[in-house]
């Protein structure tokens, strides 16, 4: 038997939505984005504060509802799942990496990369080994039962990319991975993502400030005021860089 | 998951040891409380059992078996002619004063019992004969009056002599009986030294002890005392329950042991509730990143459910014995009463449960109304 078919792209957003009520006014943190994520490639959204880029990467996980427009992630039309099936679809097909980590302080860096296996049906020594197994990849195989206190921030996040990519997501959601992290450790954050999760049937997009990391982008969406202003190639991902 | 969420809860220490001590403190509180209560009102049922008849007469105003309405001696007669009665004999009951040695004053619960038959005797002597009893001016003494008189520096032995009512009592013996409510020793005697001791008065018969002939039922027999007689007639059982009723309704003691359990379960829910808010808000961030990463709510809710139970159950079992350890010591002093049946343990786990289930709640509503995609904030 032959593999699925890796659909062309990984993410597709058309005439997408979303406004905020406050009181009486109403803002439009999204105004009809139409955007693409192909499968294989490392996208980097890139704008200033406030222009809806964390929106629009809460609306492509399926953790914040939209109010028009579509939104499919590997041909699955967000819209058509119960909030059950999202949730179960999110925790298969997803992963993230967080600003702060959000790595949980009283759980061990082991415990804390399982926990998507457990929530995928995992048993514990499954998903303990698997665990184990990607931490000894991404460089931290001797700081299994450290807490998240008694690693540095680089370490961290490195646990973060581990439990982002245990669960073999095809989605990888990352969140301003480098904002805590001083240059080196945000540069060697940046290849661990490219060498570990950049395979022609994932996606990877990463919403960042970070200029200095763009050199790492298969393409960069600049977004502005709730659209998406332009999209870079990768030729021009160099030049952007400052 | 459930381990990590017990790993979670273990892990945050300040927290933890906050709610095990609000909900031990409160479970303590509730259980003690009642305990002291229930204890209390057994007491004021002590005659019942130091006396162990199946049946007791009295004028028919009375409602409990510490109240007296005397009543002639010619009632005994009457109630020993009611058919199915195998035998009745008189008891004299009421608190008088007895003069120390010392010329101080002690009241005590003189009871005089049938002489012929020493009906209403106590279960237990410690020391000497119950049938001394018929000696002349001789008392029995139980173990509360050796309390009360040593504590006034008065040795009470065997052969010790006081006053009640300006006449001797000699003590022939000393023996072991349940504490009453009204805190004074029992003093048996005969019945008909117990009225030379009385005070004067035309009326002097306190009860009438009955015991049925062998199978008379006895909610007939009283059935038939009553009508007969026109006094009233309780079982043992029943002249036990009236009492305790009779001081629920007519004293303040329900309602000051309710305000202190009221507030314990005040406090537990304030302490818990908030504290367990307070935990669940401060790892919302935590939480939500669950939620993005697959954790449905039910998951969440088992985590949350979990960790709310096990600091009740380690909070329940704290108070509950430490509130064993205080009835354990109290019991061996003989006082303030404690009493701790099952019916205390359950009612203190129900209220717990439900302290555990109304933080869990709390928690609940918060997770149920944060979006997953808070974690991006």
């Amino acid at each position: 038997m032959s593999a699925p078919p890796v659909p062309d792209f990984a993410v597709k957003t058309a005439g997408l939505g979303k406004t905020y009520s406050n009181g009486d006014s109403v803002v439009h943190a999204l105004k009809s984005v139409d955007f693409e994520a192909r499968c294989g490639e490392l996208l980097m959204i890139v704008g200033p504060s406030g222009c809806g880029k964390t929106t629009l990467l809460s609306v492509i996980c399926g953790t914040l509802h939209y109010n028009a427009g579509a939104v499919t992630v590997f041909g699955q039309d967000l819209s058509k799942l119960s909030q059950g099936k999202l949730t179960a679809f999110r925790g298969k097909n997803v992963g993230f990496v967080f600003q702060q980590f959000n790595l949980i302080p009283t759980w061990t860096a082991l415990e804390n990369v399982t926990v998507p296996m457990l929530l995928n049906g995992s048993s514990r020594s499954e998903a303990e080994k698997a665990a184990a197994a990607l931490l000894k990849e991404v460089g931290i195989g001797e700081k299994l039962q450290a807490l998240p206190t008694q690693l540095s921030g680089g370490q961290q996040q490195r646990v973060a990319i581990a439990r982002a990519l245990v669960h073999e997501p095809r989605l990888l959601i990352c969140d301003e991975p480098t904002a805590a992290l001083d240059a080196a450790s945000g540069r060697r954050v940046l290849e661990l993502l490219k060498e570990r999760a950049c395979r022609p049937d994932r996606c990877v997009i990463v919403v960042t400030h970070d200029s200095r990391i763009f050199s790492f982008a298969d393409r960069i969406a600049e977004m502005e005021d709730g659209h998406i202003k332009a999209v870079h190639g990768p030729d021009a991902c160099q030049s952007l860089y400052v | 998951m459930l381990r990590l969420a017990l790993k979670m809860l273990f892990g945050d220490r300040a927290k933890y040891a906050m709610l095990v001590c609000g909900l031990s403190f409160c479970a303590l509180l509730m259980s003690q409380q009642t305990s002291v209560f229930c204890g209390l009102l057994l007491w004021t049922t002590a005659t019942v059992r130091n006396i162990r008849v199946p049946i007791w007469v009295a004028d028919s105003k009375v409602e409990q078996v510490n109240e007296v309405v005397p009543m002639r001696e010619v009632e005994v007669q009457r109630v020993r002619s009611v058919v199915g009665v195998e035998w009745a004999v008189p008891l004299f009951w009421n608190i008088l004063q007895a003069r120390l040695p010392d010329g101080t004053f002690q009241g005590v619960q003189l009871t005089g019992l049938d002489s012929a038959s020493l009906v209403g005797r106590p279960a237990k002597m410690r020391e000497g004969r119950i049938e001394d009893l018929r000696l002349p001016n001789a008392v029995i003494v139980d173990q509360v009056a050796l309390e009360k008189f040593r504590k006034r520096g008065i040795s009470l032995k065997v052969g010790a002599v006081f006053e009640i009512n300006d006449k001797e009592a000699r003590v022939v013996g000393i023996c072991e009986t349940e504490r009453s409510f009204l805190g004074q020793p029992y003093v048996f005697t005969t019945y008909s030294r117990a009225l030379e001791y009385a005070p004067l008065q035309r009326k002097l018969l306190s009860f009438i002890l009955v015991q049925p002939k062998a199978g008379v039922p006895v909610p007939e027999l009283l059935r038939r005392i009553s009508a007969l007689s026109g006094l009233r007639a309780f079982s043992s059982d029943q002249v036990a329950w009236d009492t305790l009723v009779w001081y629920v309704r007519n004293t303040g003691i329900p309602i000051s042991f309710g305000t202190v359990v009221l507030l314990g379960i005040v406090v537990g829910i304030a302490i818990a509730g908030q504290t367990f808010y307070l935990f669940v808000h401060e790892n919302m961030r935590y939480l939500a990143a669950l939620k993005a990463m697959g954790a449905s709510f039910g998951v969440l809710a088992q985590m949350v459910v979990l960790q709310a139970f096990t600091v009740g159950f380690i909070g329940y079992g704290l108070g509950v014995g430490l509130a064993a350890l205080f009835g354990n010591a109290v019991l061996q002093k003989g006082q303030p009463p404690f009493y701790m049946p099952w019916q205390i343990l359950a009612f203190t786990g129900v209220v717990i449960v439900f302290i555990c289930l109304l933080s869990a709640l709390v928690g609940l509503i918060k997770i149920a109304r944060t979006e997953a995609a808070m974690v991006f904030k």
